[in-house]
């Protein structure tokens, strides 16, 4: 009775996530990822120049760029850009994925430019606009270093944000401060007003602090930005990878044909082989691919086409399990035990070398997901689900339907 | 299937020999070759391009360019590798082709990173054949006496290497016949093959534990992973070009795998168990 109700469960649950957004009872976007190669985009790798930086602030200098670059490729409009930072030895990359973008050279000199910090000063009592602020010459150059503080501020615990200037800056500093003091000096990031703090007193040793009711959140989100001004490095291209997108709309037809023949003729292969027995198991294939699919859109596995090369590997290793357990079963009843207990016999005798040879395409699985990037990891991830999922429908519910049917 | 494997032993090793040799020999003479994924370059591949294949070349030393080498695809496209090209030079070299050329693919791998990806391919491939190895001795731990786990280990080794070595081998012929080329992906097929053929081995070496004792004429059922050899060749059929090596790969593979667990690694296990009584 109880795996009745799991798999039923597991079934319902799978179909409802499986339902187009408009039918299903809540709300979560459950679209396929498509990954570069079929969405077509542009993958970057750039290598961060960290030398000229002390080594405890290159990670703050990188985060800071990294945001920068978010920034930068959200202005062009590309959806979901993927923009992360990785560590190989003691250098620092900068991984830009854009997908569906078209002028590749556009964004990638957007990305390539250093961020450009500048204070600015205004005349004007209530500036309303960029425009009411003027260069003063105090620039990112002239900035040291910015972090979040928590005990700067007047109240205690209250994040505020601490700037180090260099002894250059400390001297321009301290001649602006003593010539605006109650008046709002801003700060712009690319020519975009980042904030206006009130300056309170003449700071003459190059250390200020920008109080105001921030919360940690708000605060690091200015820190990073300062510093993306403050520590610039430059970086270059050291990986580039154009996919076109007609390539990709291509590979999608031809595997999703690869896959629909695949599954037919596997369909055919379990039933001529093994009559009713087979497509029971066909039934189970059915909900493994249902299962399947729902668990990409949950958890989500970016969709690539090394990836579709795994699901279809998949399918075929769902049903390899069966083979092994109908083989079983053949057996058993030769040796001429009762149908009931050779049914039973058959996924037990089995269940040990199903359960083994799986165990070892985890393990290398695995290996190729720490190996790979990109295409190569979806075919880990698919490869990996694939193998759980069919576990479970090749044996669980194959299983019981056959009880279902031979109970009797 | 039955399959008659110990009167036959001699012809299924002969058979495995008869793939082996060439391929070692082309591993040896020729090794493989390797994609910018490993050597770092630049591939670029360009359709609609009027001028014979003279004419490229004659262009590219014009511009300095460090052309390794064209390869005609399909009609009117050719995929192109240069030591390497940055975006400036790329445009400066697709406008000087003519103003109808369509860029296909641009690929750049930097020395530094590709050096790094051959690294981490090599270091993926030891500890997949390591913990496979581990692997083995673990589910081979509980074979009772008079069997020796390390028999069962050892014979399950040899087909491990037997399957890579076919694959490796074969993508040796086809580097040097075909121009196919040695990349992430292969790596990724290979590794899978390598998990493949234990999985094999395992399921071939679980029917012969049970029937050791009498098995010398026993049919021998299993139709070990037709279900998987149906679907890549439905793969391989139907689905796209930029993967087909790598379905190929992991055909080749499976295909090798099924046979060694059936034909080498299950005789050779029997042979040497047979052996000592």
């Amino acid at each position: 009775m109880r795996s009745y109700i799991i798999i039923l469960t597991v079934i319902l649950l799978a179909v409802v996530l499986n339902l187009p957004s408009q039918y299903r009872p809540f709300y979560r976007d459950l679209s396929l990822k498509l990954g570069l190669d079929l969405s077509g985009g542009v993958h970057l790798v750039y290598q961060a120049d960290t030398s000229a930086l002390p080594d405890s602030d290159r990670a703050a200098a990188v985060e800071a760029t990294r945001t920068n670059i978010e920034r930068r490729v959200n202005s062009l409009g590309v959806s979901e850009p993927i923009i992360q930072t990785s560590k190989v030895g003691s250098d620092y990359r900068l991984i830009v994925e854009l997908a569906g973008i078209t002028d590749i050279n556009q964004a990638i000199s957007l990305i390539g430019q250093t961020a450009q910090l500048e204070f600015r000063a205004t005349q004007v009592a209530t500036p309303s606009s960029a425009a009411d602020f003027t260069s003063i010459g105090l620039t990112g150059r002239d900035l040291r270093l910015a972090q979040v503080q928590f005990n700067g501020g007047k109240i205690a615990g209250q994040p505020v944000v601490s700037l180090e200037f260099s002894s250059e800056g400390a001297k321009k500093f301290a001649d602006i401060t003593s010539k605006s003091i109650g008046q709002p000096l801003a700060i712009f990031l690319d020519d975009r007003l980042v904030t206006a703090p009130t300056v309170q007193s003449v700071i003459s040793d190059g250390r200020a602090v920008i109080s105001g009711n921030f919360t940690p959140d708000e605060a690091k989100k200015l820190v990073i930005q300062l510093n993306a001004g403050a520590l610039p490095i430059p970086i270059h291209i050291i990986e580039q990878r154009n996919i076109g997108a007609t390539l990709g709309v291509e590979s999608i037809h031809k595997s999703l044909v690869a896959a629909a023949v695949g599954l037919v003729v596997i369909w055919l292969f379990m039933i001529v082989n093994y009559g009713l027995k087979g497509f029971l198991a066909d039934l189970a294939l059915v909900v493994y691919i249902l299962i399947f699919l729902a668990l990409i859109k949950l958890i989500p596995i970016t969709l690539t086409l090394a990836g579709i090369a795994g699901f279809i590997l998949s399918i075929g290793m769902a049903v390899d399990a069966n083979i092994l357990i109908f083989e079983r079963m053949k057996e058993e009843l030769r040796w001429g035990r009762p149908l009931k207990a050779a049914v039973e016999l058959g996924f037990h005798r089995a269940w040990t070398s199903v359960r083994d040879s799986n165990a070892s395409s985890l393990i290398t699985a695995g290996l190729i997901f720490w190996f790979g990037t990109g295409s190569v990891r979806g075919f880990a991830l698919t490869l990996a689900v694939g193998i759980l999922v069919s576990l479970f429908t090749s044996i669980t519910v194959t299983r019981t339907l056959l009880r279902l049917i031979y109970a009797r | 299937m039955h399959v008659n494997f110990i009167k036959y032993k001699w012809l299924y090793f002969g058979i495995s020999l008869l793939v082996l040799i060439p391929g070692v020999f082309s591993l040896i003479k020729y090794g493989l070759r390797l994609s910018i994924d490993f050597t770092g370059g630049t591939l670029l591949e360009i359709s609609n391009i009027q001028s014979p294949i003279s004419n490229i070349q004659d262009l590219a030393k014009k511009q300095d360019l460090e052309l390794s080498s064209i390869q005609p695809s399909q009609d009117n496209t050719y995929l192109l590798r240069f030591k390497q090209l940055d975006k400036d030079q790329n445009e400066k070299f697709k406008s000087a082709l003519g103003k109808d050329v369509v860029e296909k693919r641009f690929e750049s791998v930097g020395p530094v990173v590709g050096a790094e990806m051959a690294k981490k391919a090599l270091l993926a491939v030891i500890l997949a054949s390591l913990a496979i190895i581990l692997y083995i001795a673990w589910s081979f731990r509980q074979i009772p006496r008079p069997y020796s786990p390390w028999k069962f280990g050892i014979s399950a080794v040899v087909a491990l290497l037997h399957d890579a070595l076919v694959v490796l081998g074969l993508f040796s012929l086809f580097g040097h016949f075909y121009q196919v080329e040695i990349d992430a992906l292969f790596v990724t097929a290979l590794l899978t093959v390598i998990g493949f053929s234990v999985h094999d081995t395992i399921v071939v070496f679980d029917r012969v534990r049970e029937n050791l004792p009498k098995m010398y004429n026993k049919p021998f059922p299993e139709i070990v992973d037709f279900s998987l050899i149906l679907t890549l060749t439905a793969l391989l059929l139907f689905g796209g070009e930029t993967i087909r090596w790598f379905v190929v790969a992991l055909l080749v593979g499976i295909v090798s795998g099924t046979y060694s667990s059936i034909f080498n690694a299950a005789p050779l296990l029997v042979l040497w168990e047979s052996r000592k009584k």
